[in-house]
């Protein structure tokens, strides 16, 4: 599998004259492979769509150097940058970007003209993006007459138009309507198993990166945490940050004495699991509301406190000592507030103790 | 037997007295007598002579050689100006909006001034520049290459062309640069990715984009052509170069002001009209796209095109240009004012206050600055308040016939000024039972009507970001429809309502070319008696008196954004 | 506090009717959310009830005040009504101050000047924002102007407030906050609150009783969280509330089969399913879809996509897509399944439902 996009310690740094110099990416290294669908994920000013940008050619880097399809595109040690319009990519934006003054047809016949293609190639082609994205027919529409999934549609076939080798794909589906991000979803798969392109997606909605990567980053503050498929981010998250960025997170303070470990605030009940091979005095149990196994027959005794019903699941909250943690079953499982119950953490992860918060340094970046 | 009136906020139960209603009644009222008649009196008068209808009149007006003349030179004149004045529009729009030059602020900063001053100032100041009878420049010229005759005469349609669209392109201007800032940039992005350079986004995505903003622009730059006094009397006169607005006021000075001239005045401005209307139909069918939706809803920094070899060139052309136009001919009126007499070398041995001294001292002087005050707070004022509730009517109620409001209401802003001049003397000179000719009265009724337009589409675009829930809210809260508007609604379009009053009190304390047909020997406004002191040959008292309105207007403007600074909007 | 009573409301908006016949009780004291789809009509009811629509028939109560009566000709005007409102844009009114904007309807009612500093005092305390009374809405975040409109309406009456979808506009984090904070409001003060919205899941979390109307404007259930979910009334609030799938059902001979496009025998389905209608499918949610090797029942799986916490399996059962949602790490631990296998499947505890042509 040959490799199409690298990012050798990619850098860049913003002067703004709030906050000062801030470093938006910090030496970025990653590899995609042919084919591949990789997502850059994280909360907003983490970096992500700044490092599309520069891949895309509309930042200039402060560091570093970037290779598309063999061929370094950016390099800030030779002072070589290839502009937009010579990359060879295929992008598609988050307000869709679709130009009004034209109707559907020449939308997605543009890229083909300005490589001076014959008409009857551009038709031929135009006329098979549009049926790849369901808007045959519909050459004459302009784009104001349509709703946002169809625009997007009409973003799609332009972009799969020049048969790129590269897509770019920037938070596409975060203007859409929930039902119809998910068609969207598959559709945008569909288009990858067809063409084969790679595929670069930047997004902030966690379960939207789970769904449509092979691979993925989580990004925060500027900085690379974890690259993974979406399982194994989901299964073994590096740190707490990105335990609770994928998925739901359920965090137990716990103490460990004399090999025994008992909740924080409560030492007189143990909890009964293997320990970790490191493991200090004072410790995070990480694990997910759904993988919690409450019951009524045997495991760490505890009380429901609280009971919400929600569309698809319902959420109890137990109490361990002081400690609340949510536990999420289906419908089906019915156990009133009050009630006693047994619960069982099924193979949590281990974090120490967090002392820092970074929030409001994320806060900052977003404004930037 | 009450009428229900159709609204959300239903008539209820024991009102005695609907203020909907009353609005609506009053707006209808209003408008009927402050726009309808005028125009209604224009035509009857045309076409009507004692009350038989009468096309004799009409007949000989349009194939006098003169008028074909004049109508000619208005329509060139004004296309001139508005392709001309597109062209420097746009270059310095997409030069701020777009590229990377540097002193944008002083750039902007220099833009502000031309919508400042009235054109004819500028007019004045060319002439006593490039007049071809002994224009400063012309005259040092001839002396220094030994020339026989003037190089350059501004006092012809290429310097009329000239002067207009230098105080003209900042319509285009303001229009694109406001569409290329607020644009979403990624329409642009998406180009490049598909592989267009630079030049091809501009050509194929951006100009199509902001053509409806050029349009707009454009339009704007043409109605004032058309309907512009000032500048072709002041440069045209001297070479019996007449445009339509000036030729009625020709038919009217040298007609005394008698029923006859007036006739043929109306005649005219039917003319004058025709063209008007031809030019606005023909703007709707070529350019008008209706507007894009292109506003970017994430705040992005617009990628700035590098204009690397071309900055500093480009810059000392624009900031050259720019002072050329702008700064020149004030500096000439200031310099003028301190002349002992026009065609004296600009020495500081020939300066003098004395200028100063005799206008000031001045009675009609006095006056005029007096009326101009009292016209332009007066108008302002009622105009804002009517403005306001005709809006609220328009927007909010909205009863049937809505429509004809707003139309009736817009419509004087493409009148000519000359035309609307000559409505409101047929309708308010005795004829209707009521005479304020030669009044200040009958000012301020025309400037009532010219200036309406304007309050109303601020009070509506206001009144239109006021969300229903508001009010209805304050409903809930236990407020009255009443005190709901009162409470509510009033203060928040109140911005509004302010910057609508200075939007009619600045153009109406240098404004000539309404008032120069309707004044009388005590009720002259500043702009005419400016223009009567040049036209008596006062050429350095003109220019004092000029300068005086300069540094007023600078004031008031100082005042105005100090004010509305200041203001917490909605 | 007290009860609000709609009885017989019916509206028009131009030819489409809205509302038929339209009646609801909010009982004292309580929260209920009136949830329905876009358009089904619950905006109209709440204008109906804050006087700024008049219904064709029907009446209107608070308490025993009648603010409504087709027949008997009453209309009170808005201002008389004595409701407090939240609207979906909080309508906080930007050019006045915290307090002011507070201040406002006591000041209409005309109370003494002691009274309004007192009663304004504790409305801000109770949704905190003490503190705060001099600063402008353009200087609070969503939330907190949200909190300042939830004060105002807290004076604006002690009867009922009328919260119309306040918390759409917000983010997912600040719009469960909100959640949180409404609720504890309610319990310290007792008001009478009619939450209206289509997000099922906030009124799942905040109500007592619920009230589910659907898109033509009738009211299909009243009842408890608990019973919406676990005992909805008909095919609209099951289908409405989360997502489910639905398989054709049909009876030969005393048994039961799966009607996709080839008949699979249903073993656990009896004859009893079919008393309500002779068209009947059986509806089941996602999580209750279990995978069981020893069933006979199977299906194929076409799509599987992981969501972070739970896998969506896409399956076609006969003819049938189904969709099974399940818990990542389970799935993880005891196998996934590809694509193109073939699982067996199990229905706990599913619905029976007549067929959408003939369910309304």
């Amino acid at each position: 599998m040959t490799e199409q996009i690298a990012l050798h310690h990619v850098t860049k740094r913003f002067t703004t004259k709030t906050l000062g110099t801030i470093t938006a990416v910090n030496d970025f290294n990653l590899s995609v492979e042919e084919g591949e669908c990789f997502s850059f994920l994280g909360p907003s000013g983490c970096g992500k769509t700044t490092t599309l940008r520069m891949i895309a050619g509309f930042e200039d880097l402060s560091e570093g150097s970037i290779d598309l399809c063999g061929r370094t595109v950016s390099d800030k040690t030779q002072n070589l940058y290839i502009p937009p319009e010579n990359r060879g990519l295929g992008m598609v934006f988050q307000a869709f970007a679709v130009w009004p003054h034209m109707n559907i047809y020449e939308n997605v016949a543009f890229p083909l003209e300005i490589k001076k293609i014959d008409r009857t190639q551009i038709k031929k082609r135009v006329t098979e993006a549009l049926k790849h994205t369901s808007l045959s027919g519909m050459e004459e529409v302009y784009p104001d007459e349509l709703s946002g999934g169809q625009q997007q549609r009409i973003a799609l076939a332009r972009a799969i138009v020049t048969n790129p080798k590269v897509m770019l794909l920037d938070e596409p589906l975060s203007n859409l309507d929930p039902k119809l991000r998910e068609t969207m979803r598959f559709e945008i798969k569909e288009l990858q198993k067809k063409f084969n392109f790679t595929i670069i997606f930047v997004t902030h909605d966690q379960s939207e990166a789970m769904a449509i990567s092979d691979r993925m980053m989580v990004c925060d503050m500027g900085n690379i945490v974890q690259i993974d498929t979406p399982t194994n981010l989901y299964t073994k998250p590096i740190n707490q940050f990105v335990h609770s960025f994928l998925g739901q997170s359920t965090f137990l303070h716990v103490v460990i004495e004399n090999g025994r470990i008992y909740p924080k605030g409560a030492m007189n009940q143990e909890i009964s699991l293997p320990l970790p091979e490191k493991y200090d005095k004072e410790m995070i149990i990480a694990t997910r509301p759904n993988a919690i196994d409450i019951n009524r027959e045997k495991g760490f005794r505890s009380k429901v406190e609280s009971r919400i019903f929600l569309t698809g699941s319902t959420e109890y909250l137990v109490r361990v000592g002081e400690q609340l943690l949510q536990v999420q079953t289906p419908h089906r499982i019915v156990f009133a507030p009050g009630e006693e119950c047994y619960i069982n953490i099924v193979e949590p992860m281990w974090y120490p103790e967090d002392k820092d918060d970074a929030d409001e340094e994320r806060q900052k970046r977003q404004l930037v | 037997m009450r009428r229900k009136v159709p609204s959300d906020l239903a008539a209820l139960e024991g009102k005695s007295f609907d203020l909907d209603k009353a609005m609506t009644i009053v707006s209808f009222i209003l408008l009927f007598v402050i726009v309808v008649i005028p125009v209604f009196m224009i035509i009857y008068n045309a076409f009507f002579y004692d009350g038989k209808f009468d096309l004799a009149l009409f007949e000989s007006v349009i194939v006098d050689k003169e008028n074909i003349s004049a109508m000619w030179h208005t329509v060139i004149i004004a296309f001139a100006v508005t392709v001309f004045g597109t062209i420097v529009g746009l270059f310095y729009a997409w030069l701020l909006g777009r590229s990377d030059i540097p002193c944008k602020g002083i750039m902007r900063a220099l833009f502000v001034i031309p919508y400042m001053f009235p054109p004819f100032f500028g007019a004045m100041a060319w002439d006593m520049l490039f007049s071809a009878r002994g224009g400063y420049v012309n005259e040092w010229l001839m002396t220094t290459f030994h020339l026989a005759a003037a190089p350059v005469d501004v006092n012809s349609i290429g310097g009329i062309i000239f002067v207009e669209v230098s105080y003209y392109f900042p319509f285009v201007f303001m229009q694109v640069v406001s569409a290329l800032e607020r644009m979403d940039p990624t329409l642009e992005e998406s180009a490049r990715i598909a592989g267009a350079s630079q030049g091809t986004v501009i050509r194929r995505i951006t100009i199509p984009l902001v053509t409806p903003a050029i349009s707009a622009g454009a339009l704007l730059i043409l109605i004032s052509s058309l309907a512009h006094f000032g500048v072709p009397s002041i440069l045209g006169f001297s070479k019996n170069i007449y445009t339509l607005p000036t030729m009625i006021y020709a038919f009217i000075s040298r007609s005394g002001g008698s029923f006859e001239g007036i006739r043929q005045g109306a005649a005219l401005s039917i003319l004058l009209v025709v063209v008007v209307a031809i030019a606005l139909v023909m703007q709707k069918v070529i350019l008008s796209h209706g507007s894009y939706d292109i506003i970017k809803g994430k705040s992005m920094r617009p990628t700035l095109i590098k204009l690397r070899g071309a900055k500093y060139p480009l810059l000392l052309l624009s900031i050259f240009t720019l002072v050329f136009i702008v700064i020149v001919p004030l500096v000439m009126i200031f310099l003028e004012a301190m002349v002992k007499a026009y065609g004296l070398p600009l020495i500081f041995a020939n300066f003098t206050f004395d200028n100063y001294k005799s206008i000031l001292t001045s009675q009609t002087t006095l006056d005029s600055i007096r009326n101009s005050m009292f016209l332009s707070i007066t108008a302002g004022i009622i105009c804002m308040f009517l403005g306001v509730m005709i809006a609220y009517v328009v927007n909010k109620i909205k009863p049937k016939g809505k429509e004809v409001l707003e139309i009736l209401s817009v419509l004087p802003y493409s009148i000519p000024g000359t035309v609307l001049a000559i409505g409101v003397i047929l309708s308010w000179s005795g004829t209707l039972g009521i005479n304020l000719y030669n009044t200040l009265w009958i000012i301020l009724v025309a400037y009532m009507a010219r200036y309406l337009s304007f309050s109303m589409k601020s009070a509506s675009a206001a009144l239109q970001q006021v969300h229903p829930s508001l009010e209805e809210a304050a409903r809930a809260c236990g407020a009255s429809h009443t005190e709901a508007l009162k409470d509510i609604t009033l203060p928040l379009i109140r911005p509004a309502m302010v910057s609508g009053f200075f939007l009619i009190f600045l153009p109406a304390m240098r404004e000539l070319t309404t008032s120069v047909l309707l004044y009388g020997p005590y009720t002259r406004t500043l702009g005419v008696q400016i223009y009567s002191l040049r036209d008596a040959g006062m050429i350095p008292q003109a220019s004092a008196l000029a300068s005086i309105a300069i540094g007023i207007i600078i004031i008031c403007n100082a005042v105005v954004t100090w004010i509305t600074k200041d203001r917490k909007g909605v | 506090m007290a009860k609000v009573v709609f009885s017989n409301i019916t509206f028009h908006y131009g030819d489409k009717c809205i509302l038929d016949n339209f009646s609801l009780t909010v009982e004292e004291s309580q929260i209920m959310c009136l949830v329905g789809p876009s358009g089904c009509g619950k905006t109209t009811l709440v204008r109906c009830l804050l006087g700024f629509i008049k219904p064709e028939t029907g009446e209107i109560w608070l308490g025993d005040k009648c603010l409504f009566s087709a027949e008997k000709g009453i209309n009170v005007s808005p201002e008389r009504r004595h409701i407090g409102v939240v609207f979906q844009d909080y309508a906080v009114w930007p050019h006045l101050s915290v307090w002011e904007n507070v201040t406002y309807p006591l000041k209409k009612r005309k109370f003494s000047k002691e009274e309004i500093k007192a009663k304004a005092e504790h409305a801000l305390k109770q949704v905190r924002m003490t503190g705060y009374e001099k600063h402008l809405p353009s200087q609070l975040s969503g939330g907190q102007q949200q909190r300042v409109a939830i004060a105002r309406a807290l004076v604006s009456s002690d009867d009922v407030i009328v919260l119309d979808e306040p918390i759409t506009n917000l983010d997912a984090k600040l719009r469960e906050e909100m959640l949180v904070e409404i609720r504890m409001i309610q319990k310290a003060v007792g008001t009478t609150i009619l939450y209206i919205t289509h997000d099922q899941e906030a009124a799942l979390q905040l109500c007592d009783i619920m009230a589910i109307m659907n898109e033509t404007g009738h009211l299909c259930q009243v009842g408890k969280d608990e019973e919406i979910i676990l005992q909805p009334a008909n095919r609209f609030v099951f289908e409405f509330i989360g997502i489910s799938n639905f398989i054709p059902l049909v009876l030969k001979e005393g048994k039961v089969y799966f009607s996709i496009g080839e008949e699979v025998l249903y073993p656990e389905g009896s004859a009893d399913i079919f008393r309500q209608h002779p068209k009947m499918e059986l509806g089941i949610r996602p999580n209750n879809i279990v995978f069981d090797d020893r069933s006979p029942l199977k299906a194929k799986v076409k799509t599987i996509v992981f969501l972070g916490n739970e896998f969506d399996y896409f399956l076609t059962f006969g003819n049938k897509e189904l969709r099974v949602q399940r818990n990542a790490l389970d799935a993880i631990q005891h196998g996934k399944f590809q694509e193109g296998e073939t699982v067996g499947l199990k229905f706990v505890e599913p619905k029976f439902y007549p067929a959408k042509e003939v369910a309304l």
